[in-house]
């Protein structure tokens, strides 16, 4: 928890801000007992941290408290009357009572009242076995009810949105989702409509709960009136089993529970990870795991034979593939290899990869990021800050994609730190964002051009005395919250906000922030789920495990690898460049379509039609591998155990839940059994063996180890050295136990260990060794400016991605695929339609210096002029159609099809 | 119907009245009952844009108070007490006749009512939210009826005597 209690938090409603802000701390009398707490604190989470455990419905510990179940009542000495103590803050000698005749008799009544109109369809409700109605009428229930009229009655469940339906017969309106969608999620879509016993939770009629939060309120409604499409009826909550692990639907990594029934994954739900995600998690990551299930996966190696792919043993693809490396490397070097991709799998298999590619076969053609991205060397080497650095930062700057899309958990957290906690936010960009409302300073540029913007930015930031009027409100800001925080960063989340315009024209801009004396720190923005894991383990030109470049860690890696390639290799773009020109002879795809998920999509399929082998690993069959010598099937989430790195470069573990259909290898694995083959025995039999020798030759990873990465709670962020005063281990074996299934309406606690009882003791006290070596740091400086001037005809290019696209997540997952928008549209403003002379939905053709193609355009206000924007994550024809990588900036042409129409004036 | 501009200008002047905007909701959901006679979802979506929020809210707040009604009443609300001291005083028949007596007639709206204050007048009645009593229901119709023809000036639906249409 934050050191500042939830009640004190600064907000636009002030209701729940009882006392001023402080941290003093009192003393305070429960139950007998004194105890410390801050002052202000609420007295439910005093009692509760001293392990009373005082019962509630609508309080929780993440929201702020509203006092409407009267559940929580106690005694408070000189107070008349019993008090809500969710609602009640600590005071010096306060002297407290939660267990009393009249307590009891007050829970009773309040229980009683809260079942005259509960339909008790216990056996038919999911929450039946994990209901706080249940479990709170056991323990402090009256046991019978002296209600004989007629319950109200609802129609039964109803859709509020695409995946959740409410049954308002069992609401107990204790406004916990309302609050969660007004407060946390910032989508108040739903609310309390009507009054009296004809209360019920209500959505806008047309305008469902559409948040792409959805689920939490799934999660902690504490009765079953909420309930998720994807689990309705699917288990019951003793059938299921649990194991705590990461979610991999983006880089944020938000810890959560995976639980199955019958070797089948059911339900995702948050765990609240303080550093990470506050127990939140998005709709993608919380119903994304159906496609771990999908009909269409790969369950056997394929070959290639008489023109098409078959069906093959293991050893014998695994020779075939062997045979195909020897003799490519044979005939062309190890130059001739090219290796892309290995953002999606877990840190062991990034390792393995890269020891093969570099240490056994000695390319370094490797690239984890498909030129969506940003270069390695920034990402590796920039003074990284972590998720909770935004809660005391000085400032935020977001520079980078629209969070809501891409990170949607860490723009909760950035929107908290805006709206709860005061932090100035300055929004950088070419087009709007879902946390543009919430800016304090909005500077907008034309795509590829944030350079004059940052630059003005910076100069303010570091104090220089002029105040431009567009940056007046943020400095304002700042100064007004340096009363309570003088010190912390200006953090910068710094992504890669559009891939029609050249990484560099980012790169120049954060160069301008980090070199300004603003004590930038930078957190990362890449969405790939273990893009940070994959670069932090040498899968990028240039570098080797652990965060340092070929000629500093040659010869300390050389003691443990064959070989250490020579000089750098090229990334994706060359990569691919150098497969259609025939130099690269062989492609080796770690779980990645060059075709659908590179920017520029020409440039992916010439690479792949004219490459001589491919060898691909992946879960489903795609348009790249068409032309594979060989296909290896991979096992994924939820069915391997192992480690990834989120954006902070936090390395968390990953449980498995179920073992995977037909027989497919994990990607490590797979790298393991090729280097044997081709003589150079790795010598790592498990996923351990693989954390250890990581730990043991990468310096960024010294210290995390498998057993650190065991009993982490929330992971290590890397170095541990400078970050080991935020890890908590586990406690002892007992709290591993604690990771039961079937717990989700109150925050869930990290655990330690996923596979309990294993024997094995935490380390005591971390003692976190300094890497040996300096690890690698980024010069701050960019690429000379090249941005093309923009001439006055055509329309830039924004080309960003949606939370729900043609990815496969979204789309082998079946709640999910009916959320999915697939085809591209063309979005610009009123002003340039009308300049145009289209209607809304009119399909034009769009003209770019690669090709023309046929989009329907579609007006969205939130475009700014001159802009235009085409989601990369649809199918084509699409934006990857119209991007040339080698160009700056893309400038669009668009011409009407039919004859312009003649407009009234 | 709808907002007109002039209304739209007084919003903005009712909004600038509180230091947050959504505490102008009430007095706008009037603003849209006195100039439509009911609250139209038009209205609660316009509403939604001013306050920055969105309809749910607007909704949820109006469908709290059964003075906001939010489908079409015509011109005059009755509103019958049949609470206690007018249960003992016949305001049930008084509401049975007045049902009985404007069924159909989609200009005038009968509803029953808990206390509305005016015991000492049992059984008591509102027009507009102008009170009569003690009232039968000849007597009743009669002031009804007055209204109807304009003789008396009745106060709008949502019983504001400004600006009364
Ligand atoms: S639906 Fe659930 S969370 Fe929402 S108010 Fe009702 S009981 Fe509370
Ligand atoms: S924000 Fe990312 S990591 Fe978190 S739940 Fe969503 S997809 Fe998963
Ligand atoms: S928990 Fe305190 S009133 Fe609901
Ligand atoms: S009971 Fe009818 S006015 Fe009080």
């Amino acid at each position: 928890m934050s050191s500042v209690p939830i009640s004190q938090w600064p907000s636009e409603y002030k209701y729940s801000a009882p006392v001023a802000g402080d941290t003093e701390m009192v003393n305070v009398t429960i139950d007998g007992v004194e105890v410390q707490a801050p002052r202000g604190e609420l007295l439910i989470k005093v009692a509760q941290d001293y392990g009373t455990y005082i019962p509630r419905f609508c309080y929780h510990e993440r929201m702020k408290p509203v006092g409407m179940c009267r559940m929580c009542l106690v005694e408070v000495e000189g107070m008349r009357g019993l008090q809500i103590s969710c609602a009640t803050p600590v005071v010096e000698g306060m002297v407290v009572t939660t267990q009393s005749p009249d307590v009891k008799e007050a829970q009773d009544g309040v229980l009683e009242f809260l079942l005259i109109n509960h339909p008790l369809d216990c056996p038919v409700c999911d929450r039946g076995g994990e209901c706080p109605l249940q479990d709170q009428t056991l323990a402090f229930g009256p046991g019978e009810s002296r209600f004989v009229e007629e319950k109200r009655h609802f129609e039964k469940p109803i859709p509020i949105s695409d995946l959740v339906l409410l049954d308002r017969e069992r609401c107990i309106q204790c406004g916990r989702c309302t609050r969660f969608a007004a407060e946390v999620a910032g989508d108040p879509l739903i609310d309390f409509g009507g009054r009296g016993s004809s209360t019920e939770v209500i959505t806008y009629p047309g305008a469902p709960f559409s948040s792409y939060f959805s689920g939490n309120v799934v999660q902690i409604c504490p009765v079953g009136a909420l309930t998720a499409r994807s689990y309705r009826f699917k288990a019951r909550p003793w059938d299921l089993s649990a194991v705590e692990t990461s979610c991999q639907s983006c880089s944020v990594g938000c810890r959560g529970v995976l639980d199955s029934a019958s070797n089948r994954l059911v339900r995702f739900l948050g765990v609240d990870s303080e550093p990470v995600n506050h127990g939140w998690l998005c709709d993608k990551g919380r119903y994304g795991y159906e496609w771990v299930h999908a009909k269409d996966r790969l369950n056997i190696p394929l070959v290639a034979r008489g023109g098409g792919l078959v069906p093959e043993s293991w050893p014998q693809a695994l020779e075939l593939a062997t045979s195909v490396i020897r003799d490519v490397f044979d005939k062309h070097g190890a130059k001739a290899i090219g290796v892309l991709g290995g953002a999606q799998g877990t840190n062991e298999d990034a390792y393995a990869w890269a020891r093969l590619a570099k240490g056994v076969i000695g390319t370094d053609n490797v690239d984890a990021q498909l030129g969506d991205g940003l270069p390695a060397e920034v990402v590796i080497g920039m003074e990284r800050a972590t998720i909770a650095d935004l809660d005391s930062a000085r400032a935020i700057v977001l520079l980078g994609p629209d969070l809501k899309e891409e990170l949607p958990v860490l723009y909760l957290r950035v929107r908290r730190a805006a709206v709860d906690l005061g932090v100035p936010l300055v929004d950088i960009g070419a087009s709007n964002t879902g946390l543009t409302p919430y800016a304090q300073a909005v500077l907008r540029h034309l795509p590829g051009d944030p350079e004059a913007v940052t630059e003005k930015l910076a100069a303010a930031l570091a104090g220089q005395p002029t105040r431009p009027d567009e940056l007046r409100p943020l400095l304002e800001a700042i100064d007004k919250r340096a009363l309570i925080q003088k010190e912390g960063p200006v953090v910068v989340v710094l992504g890669r906000s559009s891939v029609a315009e050249a990484a560099d024209a980012t790169v120049r801009a954060a160069a301008i922030l980090a070199q300004a004396g603003i004590s930038a720190k930078f957190l990362s923005a890449l969405p790939t789920a273990n893009v940070h894991g994959a670069l932090d383990l040498g899968l990028a030109p240039g570098f080797l495990p652990g965060r340092v470049t070929l000629a500093a860690g040659r010869d300390e890696l050389a003691k443990t690898w064959a070989r250490v390639p020579e000089e750098q290799g090229l990334g994706a773009a060359k990569i691919l460049a150098n497969a259609a020109g025939g130099e690269i002879k062989l492609l080796v795809l770690l779980n990645c379509d060059p075709i659908a998920d590179f920017p520029d999509g020409q440039l992916a399929k010439d690479a792949l039609k004219n490459v001589e082998h491919v060898i691909s690993l992946n879960s489903f069959t795609n348009e790249s591998m068409r032309h594979a010598d060989v296909v290896f099937p991979i096992t994924v989430w939820g069915e391997q155990r192992g480690s990834i790195s989120n954006i902070e470069g936090r390395v968390a573990r990953l449980g498995r839940k179920i073992t995977p259909d037909g027989s497919t290898m994990e990607p490590w694995r797979i790298a393991t059994e090729l280097a044997a083959r081709l003589g150079h025995e790795m010598d790592l039999e498990s996923f351990t063996e693989v954390q250890d020798e990581i730990a043991q030759v990468a310096p960024a990873f010294v210290g995390v180890d498998s057993k650190l990465i065991s009993w982490a709670r929330d992971g290590a962020v890397l170095p541990v050295a400078d970050h080991a005063a935020e890890i908590t281990l586990a406690l002892s074996s007992l709290d591993q136990n604690k990771r039961s299934a079937g717990v989700s309406w109150e925050p869930i606690p990290t655990s330690g260990e996923d596979t309990p009882g294993n024997g094995a003791v935490p380390p005591a006290v971390i003692s976190p060794p300094r890497p040996a070596q300096a690890l690698y740091s980024w010069a701050k400086q960019a690429p000379e400016r090249t941005a093309a001037l923009a001439d006055s005809y055509s329309l830039r290019l924004v080309a960003s991605r949606t939370l729900y696209g043609n990815d496969l997540i979204t789309t082998q997952s079946p709640s999910l695929a009916r959320l999915a928008t697939v085809t591209a549209q063309l979005r610009v403003n009123e002003r340039e339609r009308d300049r145009l002379g289209v209607a809304d939905g009119e399909v034009v053709r769009v003209i770019s210096s690669r090709s023309s193609i046929e989009l329907p355009l579609v007006v969205d206000p939130s475009v700014p002029e001159r802009v235009a924007l085409v989601a990369i994550n649809r199918d084509a024809p699409g934006a990857s159609d119209l991007v040339d990588i080698n160009e700056s900036v893309t400038d669009l042409r668009i011409e009407t099809l039919s004859k312009p129409v003649i407009k009234e004036s | 119907m709808g907002f007109t501009d002039e209304d739209r200008v007084r919003a903005r002047a009712i909004i600038d009245r509180y230091p947050h905007a959504k505490s102008a909701m009430l007095p706008l959901l009037l603003l849209a009952q006195d100039r439509d006679g009911w609250v139209t979802p038009e209205a609660m979506e316009e509403i939604a844009v001013w306050l920055g929020t969105t309809p749910a809210l607007v909704l949820g707040t109006c469908s709290f108070y059964t003075m906001l009604k939010r489908e079409p009443v015509g011109d005059l609300v009755v509103s019958v007490c049949t609470n206690i001291a007018c249960l003992v005083n016949r305001g049930p028949e008084l509401l049975d006749g007045l049902r009985s007596r404007y069924e159909g007639d989609t200009a005038i709206m009968v509803e029953e009512v808990e206390c509305i204050a005016a015991c000492d007048r049992a059984p008591a009645i509102q027009i507009n939210y102008e009170y009569y009593g003690p009232v039968d229901t000849t007597a009743a119709v009669d002031i009804i009826e007055q209204y109807r023809s304009g003789a008396l000036q009745a106060r709008t639906i949502s019983g504001s005597s400004r600006g009364a249409k």
